[in-house]
């Protein structure tokens, strides 16, 4: 093991590595943004409002009602698909057949709306769990628990979307809305019912991805700010709607930004990805796994 | 077993269908005729409730199918086999045959339906694995037919199940139709092919300008003046 560790750059290996956890939790993250978009073609602009929503959830039921993180999580997940529920309900259903202009202007609403809220009931200050998990040390190279656990939490997450997605008659039934929406009632499928159940399930990916970064960073009411934009860009470099485009543009962003933080700071890590994006944006406008139609 | 009275209907200001009266009784095959644009898929989509009529009743084995919300019309008994197939093309066979048995009714069946489709459609087996969209023409609608009879229906409505199909396969899928109706369901068939269509069915339906303008069996309907010229070229 030391043999090999002394032949690469240490550094660099640790920065592969961190990467690859970082793309774990942003995948989860752009899954739910895509699935939302891909199944009831709307993007929610306020996706990580939600997850900052879920993240002061975490934060009062651990540090202020006591509860155990393991019983804490389940619930902020079911708070925060309920609130992808109700957006739907209230804000997106509505206008399902308005110009797409009005949808992003509604969401955006939204966006703000949380943030202002967030400010006014929860205040500006960094709050944070105050769990610290162990760092692991593999030779000279560093691993904190909390980005492991989250890569762990946020696979099994996205694999648990696909099994139900795959095998349930709910799941092919949300891949089918995504491709025919007018003659879903002829199997006799409710597409509303279809469109709330998506809701819930990207907002409950959004409360998976806040239960796991509500261990690595503090939340306040601009946190979503941190993830929102990365998150569209991955979804677009992927191809918007595309799971597995999303998917793999998640861990290229994630290289990047781990990359470019280890040559320089982690601020340019984030300019390399938007440069990067951007250049991306004139060889495939329709994203890396664009259908050809 | 259907039956449909004085209705109307249409898109917006724009109206398809004058008071049509129309009925299918059970173990039937009726077939509805006329040229482009005559309103035959409007009526098909009316009676599956794709769009609902103005004016006017449809009822399924004396229950109203108007008042039965759209999602709920295939639990009455009927499956709509729709104009251009409308296969989930990048879903497999198995998924859309399994989209097919989405009402908790056909769920519990799904199993032996799927036994029954295959058997009919034992080409379906081979490609189940395969994307919908991938397939050639004639297998997309063995596809969609298979579907559409995963839900076991009653009243099986076909919407121009020759359209854009090789003349073998046309063959094939009337074929195809008669098989099915061997096995005792009801069968309403929309077709601008007058000719086939007539071979397989009991009774038919001149529709014209959203009016029907001529009914009889089928040996009538051939032997008729304006049908002869207009459809059967002869």
């Amino acid at each position: 093991m030391q043999a090999f560790l002394d032949t690469f750059d240490i550094y660099l290996l640790e920065a592969v590595v961190n990467g690859i956890l970082l793309g774990g939790v942003l995948a989860l993250l752009a899954l739910g943004l895509n699935l939302i978009f891909g199944v009831i073609d709307v993007t929610w602009i306020c996706y990580a409002e939600l997850v900052m929503i879920g993240m002061y959830g975490m934060y009062y039921m651990v540090q202020v009602f006591g509860l155990p993180y393991w019983v804490a999580a389940p619930i902020a997940i079911l708070l925060v698909a309920a609130l992808g529920a109700a957006l739907h309900y209230i804000v997106i259903a509505p206008l399902l057949t308005a110009p797409p202009i009005n949808q992003l202007l509604a969401t955006g609403g939204v966006l703000f709306i949380l943030q202002s809220f967030a400010t006014v009931a929860f205040g500006i200050d960094f709050r944070n769990l105050g769990i610290r998990l162990p760092v692991l040390a593999i030779g000279d190279m560093h691993f904190s628990y909390s980005r492991l656990l989250a890569f762990v939490a946020a696979l099994l997450g996205m694999l648990a979307i696909y099994f139900f997605m795959k095998r349930t008659f709910t799941g092919t039934a949300i891949r089918a809305v995504a491709q025919d929406r007018q003659i879903m009632s002829l199997m006799g499928v409710d597409t509303k019912r279809i469109y709330l159940i998506t809701s819930a399930l990207g907002g409950a990916l959004a409360g998976l991805a806040a239960c796991l970064l509500v261990l690595q960073y503090d939340v306040h009411p601009f946190v979503g700010l941190s993830f929102g934009p990365i998150t569209f860009l991955i979804c677009v470099l992927g191809g918007l709607g595309n799971f597995v485009g999303g998917f793999i543009a998640a861990f290229v962003f994630a290289q990047i930004i781990s990359l470019g933080g280890l040559y320089s700071d982690l601020e340019w890590g984030y300019v390399l990805a938007f440069a990067f994006f951007i250049v991306m944006m004139f060889i495939r406008p329709a994203g890396l796994l664009a259908r050809r139609s | 077993m259907l039956e449909l009275r004085s209705l109307d209907a249409g898109y917006g200001s724009f109206q398809a269908l004058f008071g049509i009266n129309l009925e299918v009784r059970a173990g039937e095959a009726v077939g509805v005729i006329g040229p482009n644009g005559a309103g035959k898929t409007t009526l098909m989509r009316v009676i599956s409730g794709l769009i609902r009529p103005t004016e006017g009743s449809i009822t399924m084995e004396g229950r109203d199918v108007v008042a039965t919300p759209a999602h709920r019309i295939v639990d009455l008994g009927i499956a709509h086999v729709p104009e251009n197939r409308r296969l989930f093309p990048r879903l497999t066979v198995d998924d859309n045959l399994k989209m097919g048995a989405y009402m908790p009714g056909a769920r519990a069946k799904y199993a032996e339906r799927l036994e029954f489709v295959f058997d009919l459609f034992p080409r379906m087996k081979e490609r189940r694995s395969q994307m919908a969209g991938t397939m050639s023409g004639g297998e997309q609608q063995m596809c969609a037919i298979g579907r559409a009879l995963m839900s076991d229906p009653k009243l099986l409505l076909l919407d121009e199940p020759s359209a854009g199909l090789a003349p073998v396969v046309v063959q094939q899928v009337f074929e195809l139709v008669k098989r099915i109706r061997s096995g005792g369901l009801t069968v309403l068939i929309v077709e601008q092919n007058v000719q086939q269509v007539l071979k397989v069915v009991d009774r038919a339906y001149l529709l014209e300008a959203g009016t029907i303008r001529a009914s009889g069996t089928s040996e009538e309907m051939m032997k008729t003046d304006t049908i002869k010229q207009a459809y059967l070229g002869v």
